[in-house]
């Protein structure tokens, strides 16, 4: 028997693996979009102007 | 380790894996979630409102595999459920409780961010309410199993509904209480054609526990009930003409459905194999599809401005 046979059972890991792929890459557009629509609704002309540099002032 | 496992004969594809989540159960949750999301006076941006739905639907999936987890014995015993993942040996149960707790927690936590946090914890209390109050507490030891179990399958059009206002409101729980009151009936009708499914399993159905002629009744009362409910349901500001026609025409023939089931003993049962059971059954399905269905179309009319919400 050759070493390099496919057997049935690698067939299926591929295939187990290329769907984990393409979910988390589906995942990754998701979490990016929602980024992208949860900033661009956001209104920030009220956020405090001095937020996050009180810090790093000297 | 000094065993090898014997369990590796068989390794398991994806759709294993999705089979665990109940498929079918989620586009259920999917269809009402987004119906209660729909329905809301507030909308949504398309973005939100789909990776909310998806969230909510993971969610449910999660929970189908804590359920699967939970419940491999009676599941292996029983026809309708010896042929799931784990009672068909394609996956371990130890597999199902990882993906369920994975996906429970990735579903909640991305919902609170998608959406909001009381969305985010309606979810997590729904995952909680199937797997700990329904599977691990009520399914094995009340006939009512059912009536209160019935509750985790009812939330998502709330869930759905929170996801667009953020808070609760009367026409959520509406949604929640037309579904939580076709659960029984829904579920004794398959008990009865299923005959002795439940009982190899030992969990107290109604069919077990108080026998036949008595499940017959409580379909017949809890049909009673849910009609009053749907019809109710159209005066309120969910409903509409449209939904009315729908609900009295749908209510019609499911009061019928079960007056016929209550009429029959079981020799006159045996000797249709169940016909006018699997018929109320698969009216069930038609039932609750088509009264969201309803809800939709006028929350839709609302938002084309056709029409003000409500008769009266």
């Amino acid at each position: 028997m050759s070493l390099n046979k496919e057997h049935e059972i690698h067939n299926r890991r591929r295939g187990r693996n290329t769907g984990v792929g393409l979910m988390l890459g589906g995942f990754v557009v998701l979490i990016l979009a929602l980024t992208y629509v949860k900033i661009t609704q956001t209104d920030f002309s009220n956020a405090p102007v001095n937020a996050g540099t009180s810090e790093v002032s000297d | 380790m000094t065993d090898v496992p014997h369990t590796q004969q068989y390794e398991a594809e994806l759709g294993d894996y999705f089979a665990l989540l109940k498929p079918r159960v989620m586009q259920l949750v999917v269809f009402t979630a987004l119906v209660g999301m729909l329905a809301a006076p507030q909308s949504v941006h398309p973005v939100i409102g789909f990776a909310s739905i998806l969230f909510i639907a993971i969610g449910a999936g999660a929970s189908g595999a804590l359920n699967m987890w939970w419940d491999a014995d009676i599941d292996a015993v029983m026809r309708r459920t010896a042929k799931r993942p784990i009672p068909a040996g394609k996956v371990e149960p130890r597999e199902a409780l990882y993906l369920g707790v994975a996906l429970s927690g990735l579903s909640v936590m991305m919902l609170g961010l998608s959406a909001n946090l009381l969305a985010a914890f309606m979810l997590a209390f729904t995952i909680f309410f199937y797997l700990v109050i329904y599977s691990m507490w009520l399914k094995r030891l009340t006939p009512q199993n059912i009536v209160i179990g019935g509750a985790a399958g009812a939330f998502p059009p709330v869930i759905g509904w929170i996801v667009a206002t953020g808070s609760f409101s009367v026409e959520a729980w509406l949604m929640f209480a037309l579904i939580f009151m076709w659960t029984p009936p829904h579920f004794w009708a398959l008990a009865l054609f299923m005959r002795s499914d439940y009982d190899d399993a030992d969990v107290p159905m109604l069919t077990v526990a108080h026998g036949r002629p008595a499940t017959r009744r409580h379909i017949l009362i809890y049909t009673v009930l849910l009609v009053v409910l749907a019809i109710g349901t159209g005066f309120t500001a969910v409903g509409g003409y449209v939904y009315l026609t729908t609900a009295v025409i749908l209510n019609a023939m499911f009061l019928l459905g079960a007056y016929r089931i209550w009429q029959r003993d079981e020799d006159d049962a045996e000797g249709d194999n169940y016909a006018v059971e699997r018929k109320f059954f698969r009216l069930s399905l038609y039932y609750l599809f088509l009264h969201f269905g309803a809800i939709l179309v006028e929350a839709t009319l609302r938002g084309w401005g056709l029409t003000g919400g409500g008769v009266s």
